[in-house]
């Protein structure tokens, strides 16, 4: 009874969007094709992003608002890669190329700034994204065409001052990684239930040599995933709707390799040191670590990730509005780990993937969801604006308390 | 140049670029010939319009909450004053009395659960705040499209909800600004507005010197001290956040009858920020302001704003030059600002 209790308070977040999403679904009136279809698309195009928050979360600088920096850098690399009109492939990889420099010297420098505001990273990553966005206005609309020499006419303005608001990329880096290798959405299923099993098999075999056959986990995995593959062929309407959604699946391996790397970097001394500084500060200096210089890495491996995860968005979306892309990065990307059931000093893959699965599913239903309620799309519109701010609010407020509640235990 | 040094230590190198570069922009004005007497009174005009929202600053950074991010929560209090007012069919100094005795009623009881919320999250203070302030405006986004207002001015023809601008030119629309006010070498004294701002200030000043003033000051700047004197420190800063809540929804409705409407939806969202950039331009910190804080910021910020726009319009015709300097200098400050914030952990 206990255990249920628990899981559900360390849980109520992500369980209240579940119920929410639900609803959402119900109301809306949209078919699961479409749901489906939808999702599939803003997964891949947003997950990449929200796992570059992870590490530092690790690192106990909280959820880095500062991402948008990153993305800012992705941002250039497409403006100089558009210029060149470098297409395709061979364009997108340039991209990822050129931002790395961009992101690892704005990340050093967002870096140094979190280190002046030991306490208050969270709100100094936000101020410090809207300064830089400033700066990246200032240099994108007055500094090209009178500082930095750039003839395009595609690009810059007629008045030959200042980039244009959208640039279109469908002529260029469109589809570039989405469009490698695609397989529909059935077929995706059936791949990845044979992946599981197999898994799942080799995961039981190992465990029987050690300690005989105990491992129900298991095979209650390949019991639900055989039923899903067998009412996948037997149902027609159910198989032909997800014949119709293709899934970019080189997307999904670069994120998988992303969602890899988290993992793997734990593992590393590195990644204790993040954990050591995460926990305590002054515990990781007494042990010897370099705690800034922790700290300063995580934030550009962070903005790193931000930035190619915004290419890998705007590769998806096709357009790059120059002066608006990069502005909501941030807070969505937050919003979606924290409704996975992150927070400020926690958070995983898992939550990463669960939380823009659910955060998407409210986007995609609220719309249709407020008009056939209020008779309003406009009212879904701003809900779901309101969610992530609210959820934002809440968990920032939950954590803050939570911490005060632990520090008054510790003194008695 | 000893001097010089002491002088720019003292004021902190942001406030002197800020400074060099208002002086800097007001030479260029005088030889680009832009008439000055027309910017002198638009630099009034703004300075009272904006005034009040950043002396809203003063009781929150001297309670401890730190700076106020969440002034929405105040502004969309004074935005339902107003249009209650509005509603209830009243002009003139009549209604913009009444829309702000509603906002400041309805800015207690918001202020005071907000306040609680504030002594729940002691030390994320500016972080939470933020995020309350938007979800606030997220919220009442909401709520404009459903609420029950009957009035052809405030609600739109056709469809529902509220209109997005609601214009008050058969209200109150600048009934401050011309009260009183009289011309003097060509420029325009916004008489009615000017004293509007320093009644207010003289009212900040008052209650900071009541008891609960005092107390709240002590509280803000030695928590442990206050303990040690009995004083009731949640009280203290509750009271401190209501008090700064108030004072953005008079702020609001004092900028919304110089400016001429009602701004409703996403409007509000930014303008917390506006108000801490210019106390903090105005020298104050994050644990520490006065009223002449306030008189000078925002003085100086907007000054900046209004003389940067005509000159910006010079030298580059296209885009919006003012605007993104403004970005830059209001978010640089603030960062500089939290730069000077002693963590915790430190």
């Amino acid at each position: 009874m206990n255990k249920v209790k628990n899981f559900l308070q360390d849980n109520s977040v992500t369980l209240l969007f579940v119920i929410l999403c639900i609803i959402g679904i119900q109301l809306s009136g949209q078919g699961m094709g479409f749901i489906a279809g939808e999702l599939v698309a803003r997964i891949s195009r947003n997950l990449f992003l929200v796992l570059s928050l992870i590490i530092p979360v690790i690192a106990g600088m909280g959820l880095n608002f500062g991402i948008v920096i990153g993305a800012m850098s992705g941002q250039i690399a497409i403006i100089a890669v558009t210029h060149w009109q470098i297409t395709g492939l061979p364009g997108f990889l340039l991209c990822i190329l050129i931002s790395i420099p961009l992101s690892v010297l704005f990340g050093w420098l967002t870096g140094k700034v979190l280190n002046k505001t030991k306490g208050q990273e969270m709100i100094s990553s936000m101020i410090l994204g809207y300064f830089a966005n400033g700066i990246y206005q200032l240099i994108f609309l007055f500094l090209i065409g009178t500082v930095i020499a750039m003839n395009n006419p595609v690009l810059v303005l007629a008045g030959g001052v200042g980039i244009k608001n959208t640039i279109d990329l469908s002529e260029g880096i469109k589809y570039a990684l989405d469009g490698l290798v695609k397989i529909n959405l059935f077929n995706t299923i059936i791949i990845l239930a044979i992946l599981i099993i197999i898994y799942s098999i080799y995961k039981i075999i190992k465990e029987y040599k050690v300690k005989g056959f105990r491992n129900y986990k298991n095979i209650i995995v390949i019991a639900i995933t055989v039923s899903i593959v067998i009412y996948g062929y037997a149902s027609p309407s159910f198989n032909l709707v997800l014949k119709f959604i293709n899934v970019p699946i080189a997307t999904f391996g670069v994120i998988f390799a992303v969602a890899l790397f988290n993992i793997f970097i734990t593992k590393t001394k590195l990644g204790q040191d993040f954990r050591t500084v995460g926990h305590d500060m002054k515990i990781a200096k007494a042990s010897g670590i370099n705690v800034d210089r922790t700290r300063i890495i995580a934030i550009i491996i962070s903005t790193v990730l931000a930035g190619w995860g915004q290419i890998i968005f705007l590769q998806n979306i096709g357009t790059l509005s120059t002066y608006g892309s990069h502005e909501q990065v941030g807070m969505f990307a937050i919003a979606a780990l924290l409704i996975g059931g992150a927070s400020v000093t926690k958070a995983n893959n898992k939550q990463a993937l669960l939380g823009v699965i659910l955060f998407h599913i409210l986007f995609i239903v609220s719309p249709m969801a407020g008009k056939n309620l209020f008779n309003n799309a406009q009212i879904g519109e701003y809900f779901r604006v309101f969610i992530a701010y609210g959820v934002i609010a809440a968990s920032l407020g939950l954590h803050a308390w939570k911490k005060i509640i632990e520090a008054k235990r510790n003194k008695v | 140049m000893g001097k010089l040094k002491y002088f720019i230590d003292k004021l902190g190198v942001p406030r002197t670029i800020i400074l060099s570069f208002f002086i800097v922009l007001s030479i260029t004005a005088v030889t680009l010939k832009i008439p000055i007497e027309m910017l002198f009174s638009d630099t009034l005009v703004r300075f009272g319009m904006n005034g009040v929202m950043v002396l809203a600053m003063v009781p929150g950074i001297l309670c401890g909450i730190g700076l106020n991010f969440g002034l929405p929560v105040g502004i969309v209090c004074g935005l339902l004053g107003g249009l209650i007012s509005i509603e209830l069919n009243l002009t003139g100094f009549l209604g913009i009395t009444v829309a702000i005795v509603i906002g400041v009623l309805l800015s207690i009881i918001f202020g005071y659960f907000y306040g609680v919320l504030l002594n729940k999250v002691k030390g994320s203070e500016m972080m939470v705040s933020t995020y309350v302030g938007f979800s606030v405006v997220s919220f009442m986004c909401i709520a404009w499209l459903l609420l029950p207002f009957k009035n052809d001015e405030i609600k739109w023809p056709i469809g529902d909800g509220l209109r997005t601008t609601i214009a008050l030119s058969d209200r109150y629309g600048k009934v401050l600004d011309n009260f009183l006010s009289f011309k003097i070498w060509g420029i325009t004294i916004p008489t009615g507005l000017i004293l509007m701002l320093l009644l207010c200030c003289l009212i900040m000043w008052f209650i900071l010197r009541t008891k609960n003033g005092i107390n709240m000051s002590i509280v803000g700047s030695n928590e442990k001290f206050a303990k040690a004197s009995g004083i009731n420190i949640n009280k203290a800063r509750i009271f401190g956040t209501i008090l700064s809540t108030a004072f953005g929804a008079v702020g609001i409705i004092v900028y919304a009858q110089s400016f001429g409407f009602y701004q409703l939806y996403q409007a509000p969202m930014m303008m917390g920020f506006a108000a801490v950039a210019a106390i903090l331009i105005g020298g104050a910190s994050a644990t520490k302001a006065k009223i002449s804080h306030v008189l000078i910021g925002t003085f100086l910020f907007q000054g900046l704003l209004t003389i940067g726009l005509p000159v910006a319009n010079k030298i580059v015709t296209e885009g919006n030059l003012s605007e993104v300097i403004r970005i830059i200098i209001s978010n640089g400050i603030i960062l500089y600002a939290l730069t000077k914030v002693k963590g915790g952990d430190n």
